[in-house]
């Protein structure tokens, strides 16, 4: 088997090569310019200190994990019935919830802005039923909408397909030894998709904190890090302190990814 | 196990919620995209105007789209089908450590990946105006895809020991990559490649930051036409990439189904 161990590594040669050149000598290089600005290395601490950025990367947080509760609870309740119930219509159904998987960000965006901006549909709604026009499309819930949008999708495939492999036989157990519905859920149901939740809910929390398209069609003036290390970077130039963001940004995502696969075991990759 | 009544109506409402929040906005845009005025309604009448506009003002970003597509899908096919049988055919500490870091690219969000191209490699005049600086963001982030795809399905098949046997039978190793590893792993090949093709279609992320006024992409376009366009226009060309992109999302849920169940 020599000689094939000597092709096995001429083969990883330029893969090892193209990551190396376009992957970790840029990253090296993005350390190093976090580090050049009139702070000096002081650049990760001063984005630390600054309010206006601690502000900005707590709203991000924040708005990551209610994006991510509230795709999880609405991803469950589906995931449940559509595995539970056979019905005339259903693959339509299916499809019609999973087909948005690989619209990006910016198409997202659109989407939210024909639901809920100027022109939109819950605009006119709610005109038509004399209620004022519904416009939410530009702040931080339209962004909210969006990253649910994004997110609810990719997070059904995985649950549904936890859900179906679920034994039906142990819920059936739980119930004929007395166990209420809710306690069943609780108990049963959810501990035995809990590495699937654990694993989409990861990767929901990630595309929330990095995703760029949404916020940049909704609007420039949101802050969320994304858009802070955009306009840092483009309109003021401030290489330091985009830099100094996006690697924080980068540790958060990483973190939480590396994380959520220890802790659920299955190796499930982000998309964005 | 009977579900209960009013358990089975919420779960239903709900689900038929999520499917209108994902389903009506995509029908309006569809729909804007073929009206003449959308603020009147239908009622204003149907037309291929906007759509004939379209094609006119950003056909060369539809091109270029579908170039850099094809051009990631060599790239990661030449870099990572072989890269994945090496690292199949003898798992070792040094194969984990490299499927972690190209993976690594994935985790990492695509704003900062391109701040660091940019940073590393944006004085080099002819390779930052050129669409291979695109090219290579995408080739990063879609690798991963591809690497992981062509991997499960080799391990799947056990190649270690059919490789053996065609060993045994005096066949070299490079006869045994094309004719024996290569034939087991076209399905992940397959499901790589559509994956690989849709991302790149769709990356916006990275190639933000990575486009020059002459070298936009469709996504960079469509955001281009969301801040500037009119809603039909704008209408008009996100039809344009659900015509593009629908097809291969159906191939790919049709064709992850039947691999799913052979797995």
């Amino acid at each position: 088997m020599h000689s094939a161990d000597r092709l096995a590594r001429l083969f990883l040669l330029p893969l090892f090569l193209f990551v190396a050149a376009f992957f970790l000598l840029p990253m090296v290089r993005l350390i190093g310019v976090a580090g050049s600005g009139p702070n000096g290395m002081a650049e990760y601490v001063a984005i630390l200190t600054n309010p206006r950025y601690v502000a900005t990367l707590v709203a991000t947080l924040l708005l990551s994990a209610a994006v991510t509760a509230a795709t999880l609870a609405i991803g469950t309740v589906v995931a449940l019935f559509l595995a539970r119930n056979r019905f005339w219509g259903r693959p339509l159904l299916v499809s019609c919830l999973t087909l948005p998987l690989a619209f990006p960000g910016v198409v997202v965006g659109f989407m939210v802005i024909l639901l809920a901006g100027r022109q939109g549909l819950l605009a006119s709604l709610s005109m038509g039923l004399g209620m004022g026009r519904w416009v939410f499309a530009y702040s931080m819930a339209g962004l909210f909408a969006g990253y649910v949008y994004f997110s609810l999708p990719r997070v059904l495939v995985t649950l549904m397909a936890a859900v179906e492999k679920l034994d039906p036989a142990l819920e059936e157990a739980a119930r004929s030894l007395g166990a209420g519905r809710f306690e069943v859920l609780r108990d049963v149901t959810l501990p035995g998709i809990a590495p699937a939740l654990m694993a989409s809910g990861a990767i929901a929390f990630a595309t929330a904190m990095g995703a760029f398209g949404t916020a940049f069609t909704l609007a420039t003036r949101i802050d969320v890090l994304a858009m802070t290390i955009y306009t840092e970077f483009t309109l003021n130039a401030n290489f330091a302190t985009a830099a100094a963001l996006s690697i924080a940004l980068g540790l958060i995502t990483w973190a939480v990814l590396a994380l959520s696969r220890n802790l659920a075991g299955s190796g499930v990759a982000a998309a964005g | 196990m009977k579900t209960h009544r009013l358990t089975f109506a919420f779960q239903l409402f709900v689900t038929l919620l999520a499917a209108a929040f994902l389903m009506v906005p995509a029908g309006a845009s569809i729909l804007a995209g073929f009206t003449a005025n959308y603020f009147r309604g239908v009622s204003s009448g149907l037309t291929l105007d906007w759509v004939k506009q379209v094609l006119a003002l950003y056909s060369d970003t539809i091109w270029l789209s579908i170039g850099i597509a094809l051009g990631t899908l060599a790239a990661t096919l030449v870099l990572a089908v072989p890269a994945a049988w090496a690292l199949v055919r003898r798992p070792s500490r040094l194969a984990r450590i490299v499927e972690e870091v190209v993976t690594l690219p994935v985790a990492v969000p695509g704003l900062a990946l391109a701040l660091a191209l940019i940073l590393a490699y944006g004085a080099i005049r002819e390779f930052r105006m050129s669409p291979a600086f695109i090219l290579t963001g995408h080739v990063l982030y879609t690798l991963p895809f591809m690497l992981r795809s062509v991997m499960a399905v080799l391990a799947a098949v056990d190649i270690r020991s059919l490789e053996e046997g065609a060993a045994s039978l005096g066949a070299s190793p490079l006869q045994r990559f094309f004719h024996v590893v290569l034939p087991n792993a076209k399905g992940g090949i397959l499901a790589g490649a559509l994956m690989v093709v849709t991302l790149s279609i769709g990356e916006f992320n990275l190639t933000w930051m990575l486009h020059t006024p002459l070298t936009k992409t469709l996504p960079v376009g469509l955001a281009d036409s969301y801040a500037s366009m009119r809603l039909e226009i704008a209408s008009a060309y996100t039809l344009v990439f659900f015509v593009m992109i629908v097809p291969l999302l159906l191939a790919l849920q049709l064709f992850g189904r039947t691999t799913g169940s052979a797995r």
